[in-house]
């Protein structure tokens, strides 16, 4: 029951500064570092102290709420910093890698022949089941309740996002492993989407249904998908993965090992000359960027330029990243930027903006807000650009005031922030979107789980 | 480069003082802020509030410079000393009535937002960017200052600003002022004496003993409700060689306007094409009574429902009204299908106050905020809808 997926509304940005389709190895990087603050709502617990000495596999803390599950180590090393906030939360465990990397023996398995409960502590223990997440509220899945379906998508649309054909080429096996996996842990389906002419390794697979999708940005993001596929009902529960995380999973059920290895795009028009690299969760920015970069007044974005991160050459690489992308900062004044005729900026009006006359240019736009914070005042842009079947500003504006019955009734168990993201990019009064739909979902699963 | 470092190291030295707020409605307003993203997406899209509010006073500046005109040419012809329109003399003298009404409506306003936003400790906002121009194109040119000064107040702060500013309000500010002139004066809002700059002053100089002709000048409205005679041709109302407030007469450059606002994606194309869908289906439903012959020529509804249907749509204020008014995106419906239905009640409600109420010949001011009220009502239906789609959605799962 192939079901094909069209897109109208949305918006391509296209940016300057694409990854040539070149991979290299990364600097060698000394230093990984874990941080809980990628795993969302998570409290964690330490397994480990300063000083410990792990295998790429092991764990290094675990879930308050839930022991069983683990978060590892992607490399093997020693335990050399573990830093604090206030009250004495963890923000980093950082671990000095050994020259020869050991592996923990979670031992060959064939997932023909796994149960679901098996598979599930497999994940559980190997710390490869922070790479599922769920939804409603988009964190790592509950692994107490079965999910209606899981979803994978294999199209990026994202700006300058890294190309999933080019990066799974050849991981056809691990890919296949893991799927046989996941579907037994649903009572549904495993969706997977590809794009429309895309020669995705997917396409060949079994145990899955596939989706062609087309059309502008978001068609790639999975919430879109899982909008236009089966959409999530009060009390339904779906869950989401990436597909570079299924090559891990996939690899951990080929080789028993936990292999924390995928390759990112480096792109933007901040970056020299724009490619790929191998490399491993929780490398340091500084090894896969230093040396690259054009000028020093640079954003260095943790994934792509909508729902990225911020991070300085001193951080790491987000654990669920697939890119990074380095942009200017727009951190400069403009004489009478308001209203005068703009031509190099994206913009979905035609208020004296003229990125409508060129549909193919690409910019190179930078972090200013080009205005400053209002109230909501325009309407009907975000509908433009919004494909799910929910009023954006209406739910933006219940999770502002906080009226939970309302936010369940527009559609808020179907959301994740990433959504909002081109909803908060054409916003005239320049609202946050995703922290407000952020905030909305943390305040749901804390009043109502 | 001396004025962006200086204006720079003011607003870096003064962040904490209570002042800054109306420091930087000045700063903004040379440069766009140096602010970057901090949470979210990392570019934005390039339109801001400024930007959008520019652009419907942009469309406004054709039909001030043709109300510039008017207003002279009015003037001259109704004092018996006719001028070519498009003269010196007849600009210049309405330059010279309607700059005053332009300084105290920004002055005022703004005054008034400022204090707010100090007081409140935010920005000043844009929305009295379009209220200010939109304010002296909907009065009559003889307004005295000091009314529309009282009237601004009142618009701005009750209007607008106890709802909590720009974004907020419920009712469309320029039409609550508007209103506020029409109901506290009506002398001055309606009436043969007001359209016509002098004529006022030439009334009460008669009444005073002199020895002079009466200036009268009757919008086409205000004749029709009366049941006289129209003076003006159909192209004298489409281009708005005709008495009226100072923006609203030249139907031209208002269709000029609204397809400027709809090209650039600023209006809604869907509330204004529905407004005029339904003023045209009322207009026929009034032509079919006095077709049918239910109405005789004796009724005082008979001249209004009479006039041909199209004719609606070039009088009174019905083309501005719609395309400037009942577009604000705050006080329209927020939704794309209740903006058909708020638009078409619009017009279908401007033309029926126009021909029911011959005290209040200008329909469409009320009738835009009446749908102002109800705006949120409709949205409300609306939204609903999606609501019980996920509802039914659920159900036939669980069934």
């Amino acid at each position: 029951m192939s079901q094909d997926i069209q897109i109208k509304k949305g918006l391509d940005i296209k940016l300057i500064g694409e990854a040539e389709k070149v991979t290299e190895n990364a600097k060698s990087c000394s230093v990984y570092t874990l941080k809980p603050e990628d795993f969302h709502s998570i409290v964690p617990k330490l397994s480990i102290k300063i000083g410990a000495k792990l295998k790429a596999g092991d764990a290094v803390f675990y879930n308050k709420a839930n022991e069983e599950m683990k978060f590892s180590s992607p490399v093997s090393g020693e335990v050399v910093d573990i830093i604090r906030g206030e009250k004495r939360k963890i923000l980093a465990v950082k671990i000095q890698a050994d020259k020869d990397q050991e592996y923990v023996d979670f031992a060959v398995k064939d997932p023909k022949a796994l149960k679901a409960d098996e598979i599930k502590s497999l994940l559980l223990a190997s710390g490869c089941w922070s790479f599922i997440k769920q939804r409603p509220y988009d964190v790592i899945a509950n692994p107490a309740k079965t999910p209606k379906a899981i979803f994978v998508s294999g199209y990026a649309s994202a700006p300058l996002a890294a190309d999933y054909d080019y990066v799974l080429a050849g991981k056809e096996k691990e890919l296949q492993a893991a799927l046989a996996a996941l579907s037994k842990l649903t009572s549904g389906e495993v969706h997977v989407s590809i794009g429309k002419s895309s020669n995705s390794p997917f396409s060949g697979l079994n145990n899955i249904v596939l989706h062609k999708v087309s059309g502008p940005h978001p068609s790639g993001n999975v919430g879109t998908q899982i909008n236009k596929i089966d959409p999530i009902n009060k009390g339904e529960v779906v869950w989401t993965i990436n597909p570079q995380d299924l090559v891990i999973i996939g690899e951990l059920l080929l080789t028993g090992k936990f292999n924390a290895e995928r390759i990112i795009a480096l792109a933007g028009s901040s970056v020299a000359t724009p490619k790929y690299y191998k490399t491993i969760i929780g490398a340091s920015i500084s090894s896969l960027v230093e040396g690259k970069l054009k000028g020093n007044n640079n954003r260095i974005i943790s994934g792509n330029v909508l729902t990225g991160r911020t991070k300085s050459l001193k951080g790491s690489f987000g654990f669920y990243d697939t890119m990074i992308t380095v942009i200017p900062e727009g951190n400069d004044y403009e004489m009478f930027g308001w209203n005068l005729p703009v031509f190099n900026k994206i913009s979905t009006s035609r208020a004296l903006t003229f990125s409508w006359l060129f549909p193919n240019k690409k910019f190179d736009l930078n972090t200013n807000t080009n205005g400053e914070h209002r109230a909501f005042v325009v309407t009907g842009n975000y509908e433009e650009v919004f494909p799910l079947d929910i009023y954006p500003m209406q739910l933006l504006k219940a999770c502002k005031y906080e009226d939970l019955d309302e936010m369940e009734q527009l559609g808020m168990y179907e959301v994740a922030p990433e959504d909002f993201a081109l909803t908060e990019f054409v916003c005239v009064s320049k609202q946050p979107h995703q922290e407000i739909i952020r905030k909305g979902l943390d305040l749901m699963l804390k009043e109502i789980g | 480069m001396g004025l962006k470092e200086n204006l720079h190291n003011i607003k870096e030295k003064n962040k904490d003082k209570k002042w800054l707020p109306a420091f930087s409605a000045l700063h903004t307003f040379l440069y766009t802020p140096n602010e970057t993203t901090h949470s979210g997406s990392h570019v934005r899209a390039a339109d801001d509030l400024k930007r959008t509010m520019t652009m419907v006073v942009l469309a406004l500046i054709p039909c001030l410079i043709f109300g510039m005109f008017n207003t002279g040419f009015q003037h001259f012809k109704a004092f018996g000393t006719p001028v070519e329109f498009l003269s010196m003399d007849a600009f210049w003298f309405g330059f010279l009535k309607i700059l005053p009404l332009i300084i105290v409506s920004y002055v005022v306003g703004l005054g008034v937002e400022v204090l707010f936003a100090v007081i409140k400790n935010h920005e000043v906002e844009e929305g009295y960017f379009v209220t200010g121009m939109l304010v002296p194109l909907i009065v009559p040119v003889d307004i005295p200052l000091w009314m529309l000064a009282v009237a601004v107040i009142f618009g701005v702060v009750i209007g607008k600003e106890v709802f909590g500013g720009t974004g907020m309000n419920i009712l469309n500010p320029a039409l609550v002022i508007r209103a506020f002139l029409f109901f506290a004066y009506p002398t001055w809002m309606s009436g043969d004496k007001v359209w016509v700059g002098g004529a006022a002053e030439r009334a009460q100089e008669i009444a005073d003993g002199a020895n002079l002709d009466a200036i009268s000048g009757e919008t086409i409205l205000g004749s029709l409700a009366q049941g006289k005679e129209v003076l003006y041709s159909v192209s004298d109302m489409f281009f708005g060689y005709i008495p009226g407030s100072v923006g609203e007469t030249s139907t031209f450059l208002i269709l000029l306007a609204g397809i400027f606002l709809v090209v650039t994606k600023i209006g809604s194309w869907r509330i204004m094409l529905s407004s005029i869908i339904g003023a045209i289906v009322m207009g026929l439903i009034f032509n079919g009574v006095v077709n049918a012959g239910w109405i005789t020529e004796g009724s005082k509804f008979y001249s209004l429902m009479s006039t041909e249907f199209w004719h609606h749509l070039l009088i009174g204020g019905f083309a501005f009204g719609v395309v400037f008014m009942a577009t604000d995106p705050v006080t329209a419906s927020q939704t794309n299908k209740g903006k058909w239905i708020y638009g078409f009640l619009i017009g279908f409600i401007s033309i029926l106050i126009r021909v029911f109420n011959p005290a209040y010949p200008e329909g469409v001011m009320l009738a835009i905020l009446l749908m102002n009220v109800f705006a949120p009502t409709i949205d409300h239906y609306v939204v609903q809808g999606n609501v019980k789609r996920r509802l039914k959605r659920l159900k036939v799962k669980t069934a």
